[in-house]
């Protein structure tokens, strides 16, 4: 070895830092998609490190589905007030109320696709010409191929077929009027490296992500929270177990692992033992093999 | 800290390509690269053996790992770069999976563009053929470091020998045509999983290491540039807070050269010198920083500068013009147009550009120039001169991957459409 070595962990976050300063120079109006999961956090600390000591030169964006858990919500207000960032929140409640979208009932609806019109609307609203978010390649199939800059069409559209070329780290962010982009600076991260990342970093994360006790059913083979707006089936019974989150969404869909892990380390240990991918825990994948497409399409990453 | 954590951090990233024509193997290889280091989670292994089933196979069908979008399914191919991880205790692994039909040497290209290593698939039975001689020329023209040929389907050969050493012999005329540095020949059966992970019992004349051991210990902490220093200046920060009143740092990622608090350097395009006074991330002070690193620089004089601007060491100058030549590969549907303007992007730097000459084009399956044939289409390479609105400042891309390369965007679509590396 030459003495010129970086450890995977700061090359991604070399490589991250970069793609997040490409979207502060290239674009006029960027915006931080923040969700309160681990991917989000971490993005925005990478965010932090970019612009030090300046303040991060563009605001974080929470689309709030009114399902979340109430540790996420906490946590994103004391994150805002630590670090002095703004968070702008918009309700996927208002998208309801105003009529634009209708929302699922029964049990196992979700407001997951209802997200992409609030979303949508936010974008227009405040002309944000591009959007970070957590997504990253190792999800899903259909993120295999994503780019970290990624067009969309004035709908929002995503064309898995019509996607620039992406070569060397040389990222076109060239767009038309009212067209915009999604940028994913963690692309290339696995699960494994945010976990690992955040332990190098000492990064604070939502308790949620930690072992604790907590009402829970299962359903499809899946253990749900139980919450005021959660409907249950015949035959679903509440009980009291030891759990944590892997990913954090809203309560009708995260799957909650049982679990004892109660510091990062334990959760590394956890990964990479586990069998189950990440998603494997969201419910809403499992409607189709291709669901995350079809969001994805529809303007939802 | 524990072993686990102390193992992880010590871990290298490589990023490899993976080429071959159709049905050589190539979905079959990453699918037991993935198997056989158990880099597949269960519920993926699930939804595979569901997919299988559903397309009447009973055997569980590797291939279908690395399939991806659902039109590709449904027509039975892939149409792009896709990205796959994977890790070993050793390294962490980025393969840019680029399948072999007509789209090929755009996804291949753009797949090799930030490869340490490319992976290429020869069939057993069919020896080396214009796909192979396409795929070397691809990595050598992309100076991609480190080159693997892998002989696949050696279990339909009775594991031979002979059979292989031609293949290598072969191989070798051709990579002597070719800007190869570093080649290493590794017989495999992808399906049976001979020295993909595991040494292959079939192959007892076969000392080398298996395909996975050489990405788990190829030397590619040198795949850098360490001597010539280049920090082109990604964005200016400037806190305007009272505690940091007058601070003025340039943020960028390190392209070459290792650079350290106390140098001399240059300001391009102003030719102003000065010194670095600091290096920094957050607040961490470093006392050196080099490829690829992300930092942030502060400089003892205010010297004018703003994102495009670079920052060099004295040792040895960029080039600077506005008349360029490049090897070019073209990405789009629409032809190049000779005479055409583009927008051009090269390292921070967003210009202009006029195509003034196609010099020649080259015939990727027999590498001959062809001379006189202006026109250049997807998928075609070429030496191309271009007028650029302004100077640049660059090296080959033969010594340098960061300064050395640019991209064309077409100006009415702002869609990229050719790959640039300067000669
Ligand atoms: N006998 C044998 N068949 C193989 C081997 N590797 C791949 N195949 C088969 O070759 C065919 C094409 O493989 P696939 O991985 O889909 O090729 P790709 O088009 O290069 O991705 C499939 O039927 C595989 O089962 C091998 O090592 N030995």
């Amino acid at each position: 070895m030459d003495g010129y070595h970086l450890n995977h962990l700061q090359e991604l976050e070399a490589e991250s830092i970069y793609v997040i300063r490409e979207v502060a120079a290239q674009f006029e109006r960027p915006v931080l998609l923040f969700s309160g999961g681990k991917d989000s956090i971490v993005m925005f600390h990478l965010a932090r490190k970019a612009f030090w000591p300046a303040k991060v030169p563009f605001p974080l964006l929470h689309i709030d589905t009114g399902h979340n858990f109430p540790e996420t919500l906490e946590f994103r207000d004391r994150l805002m007030e630590k670090t002095g960032a703004k968070c702008i929140v918009r309700y996927v409640q208002d998208t309801i109320d105003a009529g634009k979208v209708v929302e699922e009932t029964g049990p196992g609806a979700s407001r997951n696709v209802l997200q992409t019109v609030t979303l949508l609307d936010a974008i227009e609203e405040f002309k944000f010409d591009a959007a970070m978010g957590g997504g990253r390649r190792d999800e899903e199939k259909a993120r295999a191929k994503e780019r970290f800059f990624s067009h969309r069409d004035v709908f929002g559209q995503w064309d898995p077929k019509n996607q620039r070329p992406e070569l060397w780290n040389l990222f076109n962010g060239r767009k038309k009027l009212g067209e915009h982009f999604r940028v994913f600076p963690l692309s290339n991260w696995t699960e494994m490296d945010v976990w690992q990342y955040i332990y190098m970093e000492n990064i604070e994360i939502p308790s949620l992500y930690f072992t604790h006790e907590r009402e829970v059913f299962l359903r499809d083979g899946v253990w749900l929270a139980t919450a005021p707006f959660m409907e249950l089936k015949e035959g679903e019974v509440p009980v009291k177990k030891r759990v944590r989150c892997r990913t954090i969404g809203d309560i009708t869909n995260t799957g909650l692992t049982l679990s004892e892990a109660n510091s990062v380390l334990d959760i590394i240990k956890e990964v990479a033992a586990t069998r189950t991918t990440e998603r494997g825990a969201r419910a809403d994948d499992k409607r189709s093999e291709t669901s995350m497409e079809d969001r994805k399409k529809e303007g939802y990453f | 800290m524990s072993d686990l954590i102390e193992g992880y951090l010590n871990m290298e990233l490589l990023r490899f390509t993976t080429a071959g024509s159709v049905d050589d193997g190539k979905s079959t290889l990453i699918g037991r690269l993935l198997y056989d280091s158990k880099a597949i989670f269960e519920d993926q292994l699930e939804a595979i053996e569901r997919a299988s089933e559903r397309a009447g196979s009973d055997e569980v069908n590797l291939a279908l790992l690395t399939d991806g979008l659902r039109a590709e399914r449904e027509q039975g191919i892939t149409i792009d770069v896709a990205y796959r991880y994977f890790a070993t205790p050793k390294r962490k692994f980025i393969i840019a999976d680029t399948p072999g039909h007509v789209q090929y040497t755009r996804n291949m290209v753009t797949g090799a563009s930030t490869a340490n290593v490319a992976v290429i698939l020869v069939d057993a039975r069919h020896g080396v053929l214009e796909q192979t001689i396409r795929h070397s020329y691809i990595a050598s023209l992309l100076q991609i470091p480190h080159l693997i040929v892998t002989v696949n389907k050696m279990d339909l050969v009775n594991f031979d020998e002979k059979v292989f050493e031609d293949i290598k012999d072969q191989f070798r005329k051709l990579a002597g045509k070719l800007e190869i540095k570093d080649v290493r020949f590794v017989p495999i059966s992808a399906k049976y999983g001979d020295n993909v992970v595991k040494r292959s019992e079939n192959m007892p004349w076969y000392e080398g290491p298996t395909l996975m051991y050489l990405l788990e210990t190829i030397h590619i902490s040198s795949d850098w540039n360490h001597t010539i220093m280049r920090f082109p200046v990604q964005y200016v920060i400037r806190p305007q807070s009272d505690k940091y009143h007058d601070f003025r740092g340039y943020a960028g990622r390190i392209a070459s050269g290792v650079f350290k608090p106390g140098d001399k350097v240059t300001v391009l395009p102003s030719g102003l010198t000065t010194r670095i006074k600091t290096i920094e991330m957050m607040e961490k002070q470093l006392d050196k920083a080099f490829a690829p690193m992300s930092v942030l620089m502060t400089l003892e004089d205010d010297i004018d500068i703003s994102r495009g601007d670079m920052i060099v060491g004295e040792n040895k100058a960029p080039q600077v013009g506005d008349e360029i030549e490049i090897m070019l590969c073209w990405l789009n549907e629409t032809p190049m147009r000779l005479g055409g303007k583009y927008y051009l992007k090269h390292t921070t730097n967003d210009l202009r550009c006029l195509v003034q000459d196609v010099e020649y084009k080259v015939d990727i399956n027999t590498l001959d120039k062809i001379h006189g044939d202006k026109s250049v289409g997807l998928n075609e390479i070429a030496k191309v001169k271009l007028r650029t609105t302004k100077p640049l400042y660059y090296d080959s891309y033969r010594t340098n991957r960061v300064t050395g390369s640019l991209i064309l965007i077409d100006e009415a679509t702002n869609n990229t459409v050719g790959a640039g590396m300067i000669v």
